[in-house]
């Protein structure tokens, strides 16, 4: 008999990826602080108890902020940066995008410490800014990856048409380019927020101390009895993320039935 | 008939270049108000580009654009009183068919109502009515042309663009749209001007047609002109068949030329009406298109001229035949197109046969 080798692989791997993150919800709801088998009995206290930490809530404040920011620049940035690349040859147009697109190879550490070192030796005092600063940089190269796929699959004459029927270039890209590109912008916006909250290194090292989601996740697994407390939020985050990606492929799926082109394929 | 009207769009010595590429190498062209004026060469010969430098999509290197008496330097596609029908139809995909029709009234200042007659007007005209509600993408091909003739023509432009309008559409549509394209430029009057690279379709649609290679005008004629007279090889090979056969000019004078080609002997021919082309090096060459020499059967009479010849190929195309023969004394097999009657028998390869032929069909490249 065959064995079914890949198979076995594939379920294997499945299950290495996702087992943790079953186990995620299961001792968020267990009535143990000790994150261990056998299970000890249903609870919502750990949920009860994120929903009153004051200090969670200012990270959670924080980390919107700073992501919703980031991903706005970022997504903004990358389509400036996507757009140039795609229409327009410049000299050192090339090189110019892969000093844009280096951050994504370039070890996070790297990124941060710089930053760090110049923000300090200018004078800039750390804060909120100067994170949003750091993500904008490490997300910005995602964006401009999947934006310039974007405005590669749009047709050229489609602007020209535009043009040639009395648009002049502004009204050309909100009339016809953005609408267009629309679905890329909203997956260039989910995965740099995505990116941006959950982003350590740089939130560490450019941060003031003011608490954001990531480095107080950190911060609490260092004790302990708060470990259920990040188990529930865990679990709070990972929903959350499921139903934003749900919402996002909905509109990348009806933008597509819309203009009637080719699904080249989400993210899921 | 065309030659007391105005003329639209002038031409003088235009040059463009693509870096080092010499796409346009000085045109020299007047086309005039209301033609159906098409461009046609083969693939890369710079129609496309011309046509652009109409629209203003591309800026010239040297020379002077001429649109309505206006030197158009400088003026961007949007201000230009001309509009194209790009050859992919350029369709807004995310707008509904007469959201796509109505795009270039938006800084009209006519009512909605009166913008929205127009529209369904423009559809109406181009065949139709009644899907201005649909969603532009889900049109077939044949669909987004006439969506993209009518977006163009309800602005009423001086000009109309269209380049390869018909490439996509396969052959029962296009001959189909090549007739309602000759009527709709008849019913709204408007300067058509077409690119093309099938002959046909050139010579089918319009009242001249510029004959391009590498960058430049090699004849511009009416269709009938360039078929009966074309002014080099190139042109008469390109549009249509022709044979060919190398020829001595005898003597010239009066109006008549007298030559002598090879398999088919000595002639006079008219100068005015038969001669063309600049003095080649090679020699001078006479040409006949295939429909003017028939094969003449057992004891049938010439209408003029006969010489022998051998069959070497035949092509059997159910109403025509086409027969491959070699006129003795010649080295190259000449096409002679034969339409099928009833009861005439189709060669075989290797038959000895008459030819008859008219020197008045002939051409003679110098
Ligand atoms: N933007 C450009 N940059 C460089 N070269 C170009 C550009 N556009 C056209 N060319 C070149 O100029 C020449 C003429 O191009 P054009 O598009 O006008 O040809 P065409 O006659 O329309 O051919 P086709 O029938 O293939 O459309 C071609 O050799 C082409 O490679
Ligand atoms: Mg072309």
């Amino acid at each position: 008999m065959k064995i079914p080798t890949l198979r076995i692989y594939t379920i294997a791997y499945l299950i290495f990826l996702y087992t943790p993150i079953v186990i995620l919800p299961i001792f968020a709801f267990n009535n143990s602080t000790a994150v261990a088998f056998p299970l000890q009995g249903f609870t919502t206290e750990w949920f009860y108890n994120i929903a009153h930490d004051d200090v969670l809530f200012r990270a959670l404040q924080n980390s919107l902020i700073v992501s919703s920011i980031s991903s706005v620049l970022s997504a903004t940035l990358g389509t400036f940066a996507a757009r140039a690349s795609t229409r327009y040859k410049f000299p050192g147009s090339g090189p110019l995008m892969g000093l844009i697109m280096l951050p994504m190879v370039l070890p996070d550490m790297i990124t941060a410490m710089a930053l760090l070192v110049v923000l300090l030796s200018i004078g800039i005092k750390l804060s909120l800014v100067t994170i949003i600063l750091g993500h904008v940089l490490i997300c910005t190269p995602f964006s401009v990856a999947i934006l310039t796929s974007a405005f590669q699959s749009l047709d050229k004459s489609l602007e020209e048409a535009a043009c040639d029927l009395g648009e002049g270039p502004v009204s050309t890209f909100m009339l016809v380019i953005l609408p267009l590109v629309m679905p890329g912008i909203i997956s260039a916006l989910l995965i740099s927020f995505t990116i941006s909250l959950d982003e350590f290194i740089v939130t560490n090292f450019l941060g003031s101390g003011e608490p954001l989601l990531s480095t107080f996740i950190y911060g609490q697994l260092r004790f302990p009895k708060y470990v259920p407390n990040i188990m529930a939020l865990g679990t709070v985050l990972v929903g959350v993320s499921i139903i934003l990606l749900t919402l996002a492929e909905f509109f990348r799926r009806r933008g597509i039935a819309k203009t009637g082109s080719k699904d080249t394929g989400g993210f899921l | 008939m065309s030659s007391e009207k105005p003329t639209m769009i002038e031409f003088k010595d235009v040059h463009k270049y693509y870096g080092d590429y010499h796409a346009l190498r000085g045109i020299n062209a007047t086309i005039k108000a209301g033609e159906f004026f098409s461009l046609l060469g083969p693939s890369g010969c710079g129609k496309t580009t011309l046509l652009r430098t109409i629209a203003g999509f591309e800026g010239i290197s040297s020379g002077v654009v001429l649109i309505d008496g206006k030197d158009v330097a400088g003026i961007r596609p949007n201000h230009r009183p001309t509009n194209m029908v790009f050859q992919s139809y350029a369709i807004f995909p995310h707008l509904t068919v007469e959201q796509n029709v109505g795009f270039g009234l938006r800084k009209d200042p006519r009512s909605k109502e009166d913008k929205a007659r127009a529209v369904d007007e423009a559809l109406a005209m181009v065949g139709l009515a009644g899907y201005g509600k649909r969603a532009a993408h889900a049109l077939s091909g044949g669909q987004r042309q006439r969506v993209a003739l009518a977006r163009a023509l309800i602005l009423k432009p001086k000009v109309l663009l269209l380049d390869e309008p018909l490439s996509a559409l396969d052959k029962k549509l296009r001959e189909n749209m090549q007739v309602e394209l000759i009527k709709l430029q008849r019913q709204v009057g408007i300067t058509f001007i077409l690119v093309t690279h099938d002959q046909e379709e050139a010579l089918v649609m319009s009242d001249r047609i510029a004959v391009m290679f590498e960058g430049q005008i090699a004849q511009l004629d009416s269709p009938e002109a360039l078929y009966r007279l074309p002014k080099t090889r190139a042109v008469a090979n390109f549009i249509g068949t022709m044979n060919f056969l190398p020829a001595k000019i005898l003597s010239e004078a009066g109006g008549i030329a007298e030559i002598e080609a090879a398999g088919l002997g000595r002639m006079a021919l008219n100068v005015e009406k038969q001669v063309t082309g600049a003095v080649s090096p090679g020699g001078a060459t006479v040409g006949f298109r295939p429909e003017t020499a028939t094969l003449l059967f057992d004891t049938q009479e010439a209408t003029d001229r006969e010489s022998m010849a051998t069959v070497e190929e035949v092509v059997y195309y159910g109403d025509m035949t086409y027969y491959d023969v070699k006129l003795d004394g010649t080295a190259e097999p000449m096409r002679v197109s034969m339409r099928n009657v009833f009861g005439r028998p189709v060669l075989d390869i290797g038959t000895r046969t008459r030819v008859g032929w008219s020197p008045g069909a002939l051409v003679l490249f110098r």
